[in-house]
C-alpha cells in the first residue's frame, strides 16, 4: 500500500479537486487520506482555509469518524469483526488470538511497522463469519489457524 | 456457449469465489462466466450454476480446488457431483422465499442494463410516470410498505409530505448505512441489484419533485460502492438518470457518499450532517427531515431496502404488494439470517413467520450442532429471545409487544456457549464506542453500564448492581434523543430477564 510522502502541494491539489461542492469535506477526506494513508495534521489548516471552515471545525469531523487516522497504520492492516454474528462463531477467540500473537491492544501497531490491528463492527458477512479485512481483501469463516497463517504472512518482510 | 454464474457478492468473495472463477475460466475456455449476485444461500458460497436446458444448477460450497473433478463430472451438463444441489430454483430455501425485492439478486449480471430491464427493470418508473407524481405517491401509501431501516414509518407517508412541502429544491436521501451486526440485504442489493436501487430512488423523486438524490454507503462495503458507481455510470450514459429520465421530462440524478465508520450516522439527522460534512451528531426533531432536511431542503430520507421495494409495488400495484404479509406489516420481508446457524443468509418472505421457523427450520440450527440459547433480532439495539418465545411472529407489532424489535431484520443466532452477561456488556459498551455524544445518558450512562455489569459479572454487590442497571437503563431509555441510547437497554435487560443465571439471578430456568 504505496501511499505518497506529504506534501502541501499534493493536497492542494487534491483540495481543488473538492472546491463548490456541497459539504464536500468528507468526500475530500477520504481523498486525503487515500493519499496520504492518515489526515497529516499540516492538512488541517489548509482544508479550513479552503472549505471557509475554522480548524477547531476540520479537527472535530476528523476526530469524530472512525475511519480518519492522525497518523499513518502500519504496511499491513488486520481489520477483524467484532460485532455479534462473528462473536456467534467464535470471533472473540480469534480477537484474543490476535492481540496474542502481535502483542497489541486495538488500534495498535507492531514496533516494526509491519502490522496495524484495528477492530470492525460489521462487514456485511454475518452468515459466514467470522470476519476479517486483510488489507482491503475480505475473509470469512475465519479460523484459528487460518488466521495463524494471515498472521504469519503479514510480518514476514 | 454455456454460461456459468460465479458471484461476485462479497460473501462469495470471502470464501474463495474469485480463485473458484479463475480456475472455471482456465478449465472451461469456450463457457461464459458471469459475475452475478448472490442468491443469498451464503452457506452455499461460492455457489456456482450453470445454466442447462432444463433450468440452472447448482453447485456449492466450491473451492478453486474442486473445479477439476467437477469439470470432470460433467460439470458444463449440470452433472451429479457430491457438490451438486440440483436446480437452483428447487432448493427449499430458495423455494419457500417470496421473493419481490430480491427478484433478481442473483439471477442476472448485476451490470447488465438489458439484463435488467429483460427481467422487469423499468417497469415501475414507466408507470410512475404514466400515473404521475400524485398517484404514485398514493400507489406506495396503499401497498402498506414501511421503513426497513428499523423504525417501520409509513414510507408513502413521507413521501406525502415531501411532496406537499413547500420548495424550490427537494432531496431523495438513500441510507445504505446498514451498521446493524447481522444485516447484509443492503450490501447484497447493491452488489446484485443495483439498478433496482437507482431506479426506486428515481421513482422517489418523481413522485415527491426532487431532483437531486444521494446514496450515502458505509466505508465498511468497498465492493458495494464500486458496484454502484459503476451502475449510476452507465444509467447516466443511457439515459436513465440525467436531464430527462428516459423521456419523461423529469430529470434526476445520484452523487454517492461514503461514510466514515460511525454507526450512529445511520440514523437519519447524523446521516444528513454527515453528507454536509460535519460530525455525525443528531439534530433534535422536529424539524422533521421531511420539511427541513439536508442542506434545510424537504428530504426523504429512506432505507435502501425500502426504495427498492418501491418499483415492484408500482409495476405490479399496492394491492399486489399488501395482499402479502400480517397485520400493518405488509408486504415482505428480506430477512437476513446469522450468526451460529447451518444455513445462513437471505431469505425473502411475507411477514408473518414465526422466530422458531426461522431458526430451526429455515436456518436449520446451530452450524456447531449444540443447542440454540439466544437469538438476537434487529441488530445491536435488539433484544435478546430465548427459544420460550420462538412462537413471536415476525412483525413490527408481536416483536413490540415483547420488548423487541425488527429492526433491519437481522437475526444473529447464539449456542449455548454464549454468556449472555458478555453480550450485555458488549451492548454497552457499543454503545459508549458509538454515541454521538449529544446525551448525558447515552454517553456516560453506557461507559457506567459496562462498569456495572462487570461488577455483577465479580459479583461484587451484586443485588445492589443488578437494582442499580435497571435504573441506569429507565434512565437512558427516557433520556435519550435517539435509539442508540433510548434502545441499548433492550438487549442489556433482554439479556438479564431471559438469561437470569448468567447474572448470578438465582430462580430463573434457562429459556
Ligand atoms: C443509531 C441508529 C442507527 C441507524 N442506522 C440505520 C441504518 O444503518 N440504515 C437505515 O436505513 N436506518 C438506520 N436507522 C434508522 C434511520 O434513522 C431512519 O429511521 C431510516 O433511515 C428511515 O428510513 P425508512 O423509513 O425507509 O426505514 C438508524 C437509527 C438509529 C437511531
Ligand atoms: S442517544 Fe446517544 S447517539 Fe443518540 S443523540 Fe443521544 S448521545 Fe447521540
Ligand atoms: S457481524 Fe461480523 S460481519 Fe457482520
Amino acid at each position: 500500500m504505496g501511499f505518497q510522502t506529504w506534501s502541501a502541494e499534493a493536497a492542494a491539489t487534491i483540495i481543488a479537486g473538492h472546491l463548490g461542492e456541497r459539504g464536500a469535506l468528507l468526500p475530500l477526506l477520504h481523498d486525503l487520506q487515500s493519499a496520504f494513508g492518515h489526515i497529516p495534521e499540516a492538512a488541517i489548516p489548509q482544508v479550513a482555509l479552503a472549505l471557509n471552515l475554522s480548524r477547531a471545525e476540520v479537527h472535530g469531523v476528523v476526530t469524530f469518524y472512525h475511519d480518519f487516522r492522525e497518523a499513518p497504520h502500519g504496511r499491513h492492516v488486520l481489520k477483524l469483526c467484532r460485532a455479534e454474528a462473528c462473536q456467534a462463531m467464535g470471533g472473540e477467540r480469534l480477537a484474543g488470538l490476535a492481540r496474542d500473537r502481535l502483542d497489541l491492544d486495538w488500534g495498535g501497531t507492531t514496533p516494526d511497522g509491519a502490522v496495524t490491528l484495528e477492530p470492525i463492527f460489521c462487514l456485511g458477512l454475518c452468515a459466514c463469519g467470522p470476519a476479517a479485512m486483510v488489507d482491503g481483501e475480505l475473509v470469512g469463516r475465519l479460523d484459528p489457524a487460518r488466521l495463524d497463517g494471515i498472521i504469519a504472512g503479514l510480518r514476514t518482510p | 456457449m454455456t454460461r456459468i454464474f460465479v458471484p461476485c457478492d462479497a460473501s462469495a468473495l470471502a470464501v474463495g469465489a474469485d480463485a473458484v472463477a479463475a480456475a472455471l475460466a482456465k478449465a472451461l475456455p469456450e463457457a461464459t462466466i458471469i459475475r452475478n449476485g448472490s442468491r443469498g444461500l451464503t452457506w452455499l458460497e461460492p455457489m456456482v450454476e450453470i445454466e442447462t436446458p432444463a433450468g440452472r444448477v447448482a453447485y456449492g460450497p466450491v473451492a478453486a480446488s474442486d473445479v477439476p473433478g467437477l469439470v470432470d463430472a460433467g460439470l458444463i451438463d449440470g452433472a451429479a457431483h457430491p457438490l451438486c444441489r440440483g436446480p437452483t430454483e428447487e432448493i427449499p430455501f430458495l423455494k419457500r422465499q417470496t421473493r419481490l425485492t430480491f427478484a433478481r439478486c442473483g439471477i442476472v449480471d448485476p451490470l447488465s442494463l438489458a439484463d435488467y430491464c429483460a427481467h422487469g427493470g423499468y417497469r415501475g418508473l414507466e408507470r410512475a410516470v404514466g400515473i404521475g407524481p400524485d398517484e404514485t405517491v398514493e400507489a406506495v401509501v396503499h401497498s402498506g410498505l414501511r421503513g426497513r431501516g428499523g423504525a417501520g414509518f409509513p414510507t408513502g407517508i413521507k413521501w406525502r409530505t415531501v411532496r406537499q412541502a413547500e420548495g424550490q429544491t427537494k432531496y431523495i436521501v438513500c441510507n445504505a448505512d446498514e451498521g446493524d451486526s447481522g444485516t447484509f440485504a443492503d450490501r447484497m442489493i447493491m452488489e446484485g441489484d443495483p439498478f433496482v436501487v437507482i431506479e426506486g430512488m428515481t421513482i422517489a423523486g418523481i413522485a415527491t419533485g426532487a431532483t437531486q438524490g444521494y446514496l450515502y454507503i458505509r466505508s465498511e462495503y468497498p465492493h458495494a460502492i464500486a458496484t454502484m458507481k459503476a451502475a449510476i455510470a452507465i444509467a447516466r450514459v443511457a439515459g436513465y438518470l440525467g436531464p430527462d429520465v428516459a423521456g419523461s421530462g423529469f430529470a434526476f440524478d445520484i452523487a454517492v457518499r461514503i461514510g466514515a465508520g460511525a454507526y450512529v450516522c445511520g440514523e437519519e439527522t447524523a446521516l444528513l450532517e454527515s453528507i454536509e460534512g460535519r460530525r455525525g451528531t443528531v439534530r433534535a426533531k422536529p424539524p422533521l427531515p421531511a420539511h427541513k432536511g439536508l442542506f434545510g431542503c424537504p428530504t426523504v430520507i429512506n432505507n435502501i431496502i425500502s426504495l427498492a421495494s418501491v418499483p415492484v409495488i408500482l409495476d405490479k400495484g399496492g394491492d399486489f404488494y399488501r395482499d402479502f404479509g400480517l397485520g400493518r406489516s405488509r408486504g415482505t420481508m428480506p430477512i437476513q439470517l446469522a450468526g451460529n446457524l447451518r444455513h445462513g443468509g437471505l431469505f425473502e418472505v411475507a411477514f408473518g413467520i414465526t422466530l422458531g421457523a426461522l431458526v430451526e427450520e429455515i436456518g436449520g440450527g446451530t452450524i456447531s450442532g449444540r443447542p440454540v440459547r439466544a437469538v438476537q433480532v434487529g441488530g445491536p439495539l435488539g433484544a435478546y429471545f430465548p427459544p420460550s418465545l420462538f412462537d413471536t411472529p415476525f412483525d413490527y407489532e408481536a416483536f413490540a409487544a415483547r420488548d423487541g424489535l425488527i429492526g433491519h431484520g437481522g437475526i444473529v443466532v447464539f449456542d449455548d456457549t454464549v454468556d449472555m452477561a458478555h453480550q450485555a456488556r458488549f451492548a454497552m459498551e457499543f454503545c459508549a464506542i458509538e454515541s454521538c455524544g449529544k446525551c448525558t445518558p447515552c454517553r456516560i450512562g453506557s461507559t457506567r453500564g459496562v462498569e456495572v455489569i462487570d461488577r455483577i459479572r465479580r459479583n461484587q454487590d451484586r443485588d445492589k448492581n443488578l437494582a442499580l442497571i435497571d435504573e441506569l437503563c429507565t434512565t437512558m431509555k427516557l433520556g435519550s434523543l435517539c435509539a442508540l441510547g433510548g434502545f441499548t437497554p433492550y438487549p442489556v435487560q433482554s439479556a438479564i430477564r431471559h438469561f437470569g443465571e448468567d447474572f448470578g439471578v438465582a430462580g430463573q430456568g434457562r429459556g
